[in-house]
């Protein structure tokens, strides 16, 4: 086991180019283990194809991607996931028509490898409600394990995910705008949440509320047109002129 | 609970239905309602629209009919061996179109399903234009006469039960829950480990399997198999019946095969008998336009919002 590596996580010249534009731009990044890492940047950084190249939704037109030392850059996305590298989705990624618990389930029912048990009732995945309904409970819904999940509001969806996120006992967590379009009250709670998920595990994330980013990250990377702009710790990077005018414009 | 009332009150009116209404006539409406109910499992539940199911359908007729008249072989293997065939063939289709989203499945399902389509119209086994007539019932379990219609009838209500049995079994189970979470969210299916590719793919031959029981059931019912079971017509008319039931609900496709099946049957006879496509399209349209889910669909809304 490569656990004693610093680095859960490395992409050496990671690029990914559409028709001629770059979209990711030789990207090294890495990824101190046990760190809550932030990738920031304007609209259209890349930051969320970085996310789609690290998880194999897209294919990377160059570089390299390493996990715990281990080369995936060939790996799938499925494969990716099975590894311990489970990300969120930019737009709510919820399953609409199942319930909350379902949801949970769903992540936790691959480990009793009947999956593909189409003759077997559903009631043989009952063992998981113990489980799924811990999960729930820890990002606030177990009043809502039975509700269907399509009707709750945003705030609620974005808690489910991250439980089913957890339901996948991820070593490395990829969260892409965890708190886009919350309201106040919303944000904080995912910001405790994802500080109270952190134990134990690495977190890379795309925020754009620089709040969030500062009371929860130990390091900031700033994507600026698909490059590293720089890379340090929030004081650092927030007070490097580049970024403001990158990235802050007028709230500098 | 109230669905294993709800399903014994069915059975029960299914085992004496045959004593009120003409029994080839039930038989037809079984053969169709299993051929939906198996084409909701990819559609309703697989998320995918497969343009090509006539293939299924007709194809296993063909094998079955072959089986039964050529090789002499005993009913119920005839059958069985036509509905494995079928899922080979969903097997061969299914690795080529699974890949692909939205209207290029459809595109593909339907190019492959002409293909073996053009084989059966230039075949000689299958008798082309004619048919593959004289297909012999044969005998149930070696000794029951299944030239007598209501044996035959009591015949293929057991296959209807036992495979409605299992893909109701299907859609409640794990992996039946797998299925409904990449028919949700793909992507997010994938993020969770799941090869969604295999698990379309196991719900296709699934179908196919199924729908190829129910062409291979039909063919033995008639004594006959013959091009309009394969023909693209067949592909669409079961969608429209899945629609007209109910997408993606358990006995919504079954309703939608009896509907039609009985429209067409009384409506040949009438005055109107040269306008059934146009009549069947009108239902269709206003079901599309105003009862989106299906008449079981809007039932079952209309029963959760009235508590
Ligand atoms: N599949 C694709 N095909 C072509 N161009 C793409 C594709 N995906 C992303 N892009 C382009 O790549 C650039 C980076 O997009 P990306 O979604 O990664 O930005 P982002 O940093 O996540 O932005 P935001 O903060 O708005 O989410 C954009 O200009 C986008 O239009
Ligand atoms: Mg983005």
């Amino acid at each position: 086991m490569s656990d004693a590596a610093p680095y859960i996580l490395e992409t050496q010249g990671l690029t990914k180019e559409f028709k001629g534009f770059t979209a990711v731009d030789t990207v090294d990044l890495k990824v101190r283990r046990h760190q809550i890492h932030a990738l920031i940047g304007p609209n259209g950084a890349g930051k969320t194809t970085v996310f789609n190249l690290l998880t194999k939704f897209l294919i990377p037109t160059r570089g390299k991607i390493s996990f715990n030392g281990q080369d995936i850059t060939k790996t799938k996305s499925a494969d990716i996931s099975r590894k311990g590298v489970v990300r969120s989705f930019q737009i709510s990624a919820v399953f609409p028509q199942m319930t909350a618990r379902e949801n949970v389930r769903v992540a936790l029912q691959r480990k009793l490898g009947t999956s593909f048990h189409f003759w077997r009732p559903l009631s043989s995945l009952n063992q998981l409600n113990e489980r799924a309904d811990e999960l729930l409970d820890m990002v606030g819904l177990n009043k809502f394990a039975d509700s269907v999940v399509g009707d709750m509001a945003y705030g609620r969806k974005r808690a489910l995910e991250i439980a089913t996120t957890l339901a996948m006992e991820p070593e490395l967590m990829l969260l892409d705008e965890p708190t886009q379009g919350m309201g106040r009250e919303d944000v904080d709670l995912v910001t405790q949440l994802i500080k109270k998920v952190s134990a134990d595990r690495t977190i890379l994330m795309v925020e754009h509320n620089l709040g969030v980013v500062s009371t929860l990250c130990d390091t900031v990377t700033v994507l600026q047109r698909g490059a590293v702009l720089t890379e340090g710790d929030y004081d650092t990077v927030s007070a490097d002129p580049r970024v403001k005018e990158a990235y802050m414009g007028k709230a500098a | 609970m109230n669905s294993k009332i709800g399903y014994l009150v069915a059975i029960a009116l299914l085992l004496v239905l045959p004593f009120v209404v003409y029994p080839v006539f039930l038989m037809k409406l079984l053969c169709f309602a299993l051929f939906a109910s198996a084409f909701n499992l990819i559609l309703g539940f697989g998320g995918l629209l497969s343009f090509g199911h006539a293939a299924f359908f007709g194809g296993a007729g063909y094998i079955t009919g072959h089986a039964l008249k050529v090789w002499g072989l005993p009913t119920e293997l005839g059958i069985l061996f036509g509905a494995l065939t079928a899922g080979l063939l969903g097997v061969l289709i299914g690795m080529l179109a699974i890949r692909r989203q939205g209207i290029y499945f459809a595109m593909i399902t339907l190019a492959m399903a002409q293909m073996v389509y053009f084989i059966f119209v230039s075949s000689d086994f299958t008798g082309g234009e004619n048919g593959l007539q004289g297909v012999p019932r044969g005998y149930a379990l070696g000794f029951i006469d299944l030239q007598n219609d209501l044996s035959m009838y009591y015949f293929v209500l057991t296959i209807f039960i036992v495979a409605f049995a299992i893909i109701a079994r299907t859609v409640h189970s794990p992996f039946g829950q797998v299925l409904s979470a990449i028919r949700d969210n793909e992507d997010r299916a994938t993020s969770l480990g799941y090869d969604v590719d295999r698990y379309k793919l196991l719900a296709f031959v699934l179908s196919a399997t199924f729908a190829g029981l129910a062409g291979g059931t039909k063919t033995v019912v008639f004594q006959l198999a013959s091009l309009t079971d394969s023909h693209w017509h067949m592909s669409g008319e079961v969608v429209l019946m899945t629609l007209l039931g109910g997408l993606g609900t358990i006995v919504g496709p079954s309703v939608g095969a009896a509907i039609i099946i009985t429209l067409q049957n009384y409506l040949a006879s009438g005055p109107l008998g040269a306008w059934v496509p146009v009549v069947l399209g009108l239902i269709f349209v206003v079901c599309v336009l105003a009862f989106r889910r299906g008449v079981i669909g809007e039932l079952q809304a209309f029963i959760r919002k009235s508590f």
